[in-house]
């Protein structure tokens, strides 16, 4: 196992709404990202991924508090600083965020240079204007990003350019957890794959120690984590490596989300594209027991009364494969007798 | 415990382009004039659309497709070209024309606000669904019970939305109740823009799947304008390529997407990621 980037402990954040009511929109979760690895976390709108990224940069701004757990970074736990100190002592060196409309929140009419010098010298006043042109030089070269950007205000960048510009600006210092929240969303695909081949490169050069990536798009995940997390109103479901959550899904609300993936590539057309029925309980005062109950097609009569819990499962394989070993799911069906249904879902739908 | 999944399937649905042509074009095109500066959004643009057919509009953003999309419903006036509908040349020079031609043509826009005066209930807001149709005259029993079938179609429960306004309702509630609102008026063509786009994939084969069931229940035809040429590629029987308000290709679904002639056609199918296939981080078409 590689050196722990970011460990989370059974964190668990709240939003105080205006009526005073409590939304557990992060409930215990817990996951450990390692030096050089990425993690990806999946979900439908509103099940917490946002705010698990909020929390996990330790911005604790109402209405949303932290309640209990530890987020502990290369070693550091900082799980009960407060917000202001977060702000100045963690994020850039520590952590580095990047929101989906990240590029549109720079201020249009200061120069991109202009942001990379306010990054570097919140963290250290020292540095001389130079030194910090050089690097900012160094950064966007290896990055090919256009040396010129840096002197150009960002209302004259186009979408694409401007979330690269974004990203490289705020992991000049070159954090160990990148959090990137829907990065790519809202531009073109061809812009999208631009964003996420530099994403790729500052992972693979060292400048971004680790990363915590959100989507909704799956095939999308795939592509950039090693493994994903599928999080359901607040709570993990299921982990594992990427090839595994994608091609062989465990847990029935993962196999649900799996099985609604679209890419246009050959024989995916004649694929029997599956809805879950329903929708996700509200956090306000989620269900006992399974919260996925509802929607389950396995349900059974224990699954609303147990409180199930992560579960780790997998074995060696005669190879010596490890990696089956790190999976967990949170349901309480054995994972052989679910493999079972969806084999014979399959063939059902294949024979049909 | 639970309800049956709903699924599509939707090569079971998938057409023949062999209806006859319900809408059609020739050399349809937009300018839009500001400042002494011509900008052409939509660029002498031939399509021919058959009835039963689902057809895909597919574009970058900005390429022209909400603005060809207007003009179609003739909210926007054509600067260039003609357009036909049910083989003769579309007149909708008065209003009674337009409304004679809005009971064949219905749209889901991609906001979907957009769609229906938020601020009335939904009970008038399906109500008015069925007076377009020129069924106000219906007893009320009746129009009850056809907008209580409305909303059974998507999921719904009618007696959860009376006396709610659509902002009550949650996002994927109103992308619902838009369906409803086109179950009702059960238009000849229906014209729906990025109706998923801000949605969750999981939600969105929900959504695709109703549509799909409507068509095969009413046999409408669909233009179906996205960005996603997966979902693009999944659903559709024709596509139509636009790059900067020309169609730089068109054809059959397996024909543009697995053998692409365009080069911008080739460069989306390339740029999207994919899970078979490796996705291609090397070739770039310009840009
Ligand atoms: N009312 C208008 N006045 C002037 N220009 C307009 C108007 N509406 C659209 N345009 C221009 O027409 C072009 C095409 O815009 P359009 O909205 O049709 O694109 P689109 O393909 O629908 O994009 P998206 O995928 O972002 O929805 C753009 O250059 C746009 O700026
Ligand atoms: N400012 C807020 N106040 C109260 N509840 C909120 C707030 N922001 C988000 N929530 C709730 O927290 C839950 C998780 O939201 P979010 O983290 O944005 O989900 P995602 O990013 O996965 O779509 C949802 O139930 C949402 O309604
Ligand atoms: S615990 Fe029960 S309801 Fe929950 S996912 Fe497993 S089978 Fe479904
Ligand atoms: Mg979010
Ligand atoms: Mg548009």
């Amino acid at each position: 196992m590689g050196k722990a980037m970011l460990e989370v402990r059974e964190l668990t954040t709240k939003y105080i709404t205006r009526f005073h009511e409590d939304v557990y929109a992060v409930d215990h979760v817990s996951f450990t990202v390692e030096e050089g690895k990425s993690i990806g976390i999946a979900g439908e709108s509103g099940c917490g991924k946002s705010t698990l990224a909020l929390s996990l940069m330790g911005y604790y701004f109402p209405p949303l508090h932290y309640t209990s757990g530890d987020i502990i970074i290369d070693g550091k736990n900082i799980s009960g600083m407060n917000p202001d100190d977060v702000r100045v002592k963690i994020l850039g060196t520590e952590i580095a965020y990047i929101p989906q409309a990240a590029m549109n929140a720079l201020n249009p009419t200061r120069k991109i240079l202009k942001f990379i010098e306010d990054v570097i010298l919140a963290h250290d006043p020292k540095q001389s204007k130079n030194d910090i042109r050089d690097l900012a030089r160094k950064r966007f070269e290896v990055l090919n990003l256009p040396a010129d950007v840096l002197n150009r205000h960002p209302v004259e960048l186009s979408g694409g350019m401007k979330q690269r510009t974004v990203i490289a600006i705020s992991t000049i210092l070159s954090p160990k957890v990148l959090i990137a929240d829907e990065p790519s969303s809202a531009l073109d695909v061809t812009s999208q794959k631009l964003v996420i081949k530099m994403i790729r490169d500052m992972m693979d050069m060292g400048f971004i120690k680790s990363m915590i990536f959100i989507t909704h798009e799956l095939p999308l995940l795939y592509n950039v984590t090693d493994s994903i997390l599928v999080m359901y109103a607040g709570q993990l479901v299921e982990s594992g490596l990427a090839k595994q959550m994608i091609f062989d899904p465990v847990h029935p609300y993962s196999k649900g989300l799996m099985d609604s993936i679209i890419v246009p590539e050959e024989g995916t057309r004649d694929v029997k594209l599956t809805a879950i029925p329903g929708t996700p309980p509200n956090l306000k005062n989620p269900p006992s027991g399974c919260r996925f109950a509802d929607r389950c097609k396995y349900a059974q009569k224990l699954c609303k009364s147990f409180e199930v819990s992560m579960r780790k499962f997998g074995e060696v394989s005669p190879e010596g494969d490890t990696s089956e070993r790190n999976r967990a799911y949170r349901c309480l069906i054995p994972v052989h007798e679910l493999k079972e249904s969806y084999d014979k879902e399959r063939e059902g739908g294949l024979s049909s | 415990m639970s309800e049956q999944a709903p699924t599509a399937l939707a090569s079971d649905l998938r057409q023949d382009a062999t209806g006859i042509p319900v809408l059609s074009g020739k050399g349809v095109t937009k300018v839009f004039e500001s400042g002494g500066k011509k900008n052409v959004a939509v660029d002498h643009v031939d399509f021919e659309f058959r009835q039963g057919e689902l057809v895909s509009i597919v574009g970058e953003s900005g390429s022209g497709k909400t603005t060809l999309v207007k003009m179609l419903l003739g909210l926007t006036a054509i600067s260039e070209g003609d357009i036909y509908y049910m083989g003769t040349k579309r007149d909708i020079s008065t209003r009674g024309k337009k409304k004679e031609y809005w009971k064949g043509i219905q749209a889901i826009f991609q906001d979907p606000f957009s769609s229906y005066n938020i601020f009335h209930k939904i009970d008038a807001v399906l109500l008015d669904c069925l007076n377009m149709r020129g069924l106000g005259k219906l007893p009320k029993e009746k129009k009850l019970e056809l907008i209580t079938e409305a909303c059974s179609f998507v999921n719904l429960k009618y007696a959860e939305l009376t006396n709610k306004y659509p902002f009550e309702l949650s996002g994927g509630q109103q992308q619902r109740l838009m369906i409803a609102r086109i179950f009702l008026l059960k238009p000849r063509i229906l014209l729906a823009d990025e109706p998923t786009s801000m949605i969750d994939a999981c939600s969105r084969a929900t959504i695709l799947d109703m549509l799909l069931n409507l068509r095969n229940e009413t046999g409408m035809m669909i233009i179906f304008v996205t960005h996603d040429i997966g979902l693009a590629y999944y659903i559709s029987d024709a596509i139509y390529i636009m790059e900067r308000g020309k169609f730089v290709e068109h054809g059959k679904a397996d024909q543009v997407i697995l053998t692409p002639t365009a080069d911008y056609t080739k460069r989306l199918v390339n740029d999207v990621p994919k899970i078979h296939q490796p996705w291609d981080f090397s070739v770039n078409f310009g840009k």
